[in-house]
């Protein structure tokens, strides 16, 4: 296993921070290839920076970030970001959405014209994978909140990215469509091999789906606490009502009440 | 009745009865025609005057729709360069407003000098009145994308053009839409003020002579014809922006 995210004693101050605490401050993280990564932390922890600082949308004032072998001085082209908000294009019909970072990314935008039906069945592919088979024809507007956020996860996916980065994916879903979804992305990184960050608030959310999680501190964010997490895959819903996952919970909910009282 | 034919027919009933209730009025107060004609009056005279008022009619109706077309043009250049940079957006904006606080009016006796008597001076008095909504529209539509949606796109590499093309322009369709219906009345303003003060056609013109002959009936009914041709210009302008951005009227960007 080779890093491939490496972001390596940052240090970031927002131009437009008022008061020039930095967002994250000697800010160490490494993930492996495939991982799946999970950041909790206290809210205003400077996750959203990391994430920033990951696919080159903020440079970080002191230290590298390394991102596949290579330091990060431009937007990196190969991440898939999904947010809290889907931010689908109301004027576009589903699949258009799904397929709008490919009119974006090379090689296939010079590419999508000629073989547009390659990628529509690509996309359609995607989609029966998230449980919205054969919705691609309607609008945004015309799907649930949760099928929203589907849809926008087959767009983050759509160019095969080697990064996906989700900030807060679920955080506005129910509890049911919280966990159906969280089996999809389970699936999804199982079945594309893809690198996941992902920030959350949800503990569970974090020990369900991560191989490792990362506690922050309250700003400037740090890394205070780094947790394997050993459960077999494929996980199963029902490990989060054993034991051992409660256990786990636990010990990660004190680790943030610490990070909170040190703030 | 069900509610939504009441709706529908509402605005004739109230169009109806307000004129109807001018007719009364004028009719039981024994009101001079000088001072304001009855709507049978008026009616009587667009009737007389048909032909002449028709011919003015059309002219101002070109004068507005040509000022209205550089509005548009110009309005959504400037309004896209003012969303894409707050470089430019900042700069322009004293400019701007303090431009559009000028009476036009006063403007038409500078644009005599320019381009003389003709139909220059109503056209440009047309576009100058109603470029001003369009470019703060659309530069409204373009500069409030939302962040997530922005870094999505520039974590892909997205250039600044992209951006603007594939979702800020997109984007400010329905707030462009929405300025062309307050653009096309003022435009219809800026041209009669032009012809009043700078043509020798035009209902504008028209009116300046008619109120200059005190012929009172005439200046009514080249009212009237005006305010008939404004509300079939809006109610076009209307239609089109409902067949281009139903989407909007549906999804929760309209609430946005």
């Amino acid at each position: 296993m080779k890093t491939f995210v490496d972001i390596h004693d940052v240090t970031h101050v927002y131009a437009r921070a008022e008061d020039g605490v930095p967002a994250v401050e000697n800010l160490n993280i490494r993930i492996q290839e495939g991982e799946f990564a999970a950041i909790v932390g206290p809210s205003g922890c400077g996750k959203s920076t990391l994430m920033k600082l990951a696919t080159g949308l903020q440079f970080p004032r002191k230290g590298t970030v390394i991102v596949d072998g290579k330091q990060v001085g431009a937007p990196v082209k190969l991440a898939g970001m999904a947010f809290q908000n889907p931010t689908m294009l109301p004027w576009r019909t589903t699949l258009d959405n799904i397929l709008l970072p490919l009119e974006i990314v090379q090689p296939h935008r010079s590419r999508l014209r000629k073989h547009k039906a390659e990628y529509v069945a690509k996309a359609e592919a995607l989609l029966a994978q998230v449980g919205l088979k054969g919705q691609g024809h309607k609008y945004p507007w015309q799907l649930s909140g949760g099928m929203q956020q589907r849809a926008s996860l087959c767009r983050a996916l759509i160019h095969e990215p080697k990064l996906l980065m989700l900030d807060e994916p679920f955080g506005a879903l129910d509890t049911f469509t919280r966990e159906e979804l969280w089996c999809v992305i389970r699936d999804l990184h199982a079945a594309q091999g893809v690198t996941v960050i992902l920030v959350t608030h949800d503990l569970r959310e974090a020990a369900f789906l991560a191989d490792r999680i990362f506690c922050m501190s309250a700003r400037p964010g740090r890394i205070v606490a780094e947790r394997e997490v050993e459960f077999p895959r494929p996980r199963d819903l029902e490990i989060t009502y054993t034991p051992e996952f409660s256990a786990l919970v636990h010990e990660l909910r004190g680790r943030i009440a610490q990070a909170r009282m040190a703030a | 009745m069900s509610t939504k034919r009441q709706l529908a027919l509402a605005p004739w009933i109230f169009t109806v009865g307000f004129f109807a209730l001018w007719e009364i009025v004028c009719r039981v107060l024994d009101v001079s025609s000088f001072i304001l004609p009855a709507p049978s009056t008026i009616l009587e005279a667009i009737w007389d005057y048909r032909n002449q008022l028709a011919y003015h009619a059309m002219h101002t109706l070109w004068m507005t729709i040509a000022g209205f077309g550089l509005a548009v043009v110009f309005g959504l250049l400037l309004g896209m360069a003012l969303g894409a940079s707050r470089l430019i957006n900042a700069g322009t904006y004293p400019l701007l407003v303090g431009f559009n606080s000028i009476p036009k009016v006063a403007v038409v006796p500078i644009l005599v000098f320019w381009f003389g008597v003709g139909w220059v001076p109503p056209v440009m008095t047309a576009f100058l009145i109603s470029f001003f909504p369009i470019v703060v529209n659309v530069a409204t539509g373009i500069s409030t994308v939302e962040p997530e949606m922005e870094d999505v796109l520039r974590a892909l590499g997205a250039s600044k053009r992209d951006i603007i093309m594939k979702v800020g322009l997109p984007r400010a369709m329905p707030y462009f839409f929405g300025s062309l219906k307050v653009a096309i009345t003022l435009a219809y303003v800026g041209s009669v003020i032009g012809e009043q003060n700078a043509s020798n056609v035009g209902i504008g013109n028209l009116l300046t002579r008619a109120s200059a002959a005190f012929e009172v009936p005439l200046v009514w009914a080249a009212l009237v014809v005006l305010a008939v041709l404004g509300v079939i210009m809006y109610v076009i302008t209307a239609l089109i922006e409902q067949s281009m951005t139903g989407w909007a009227q549906r999804s929760q960007m309209a609430n946005a």
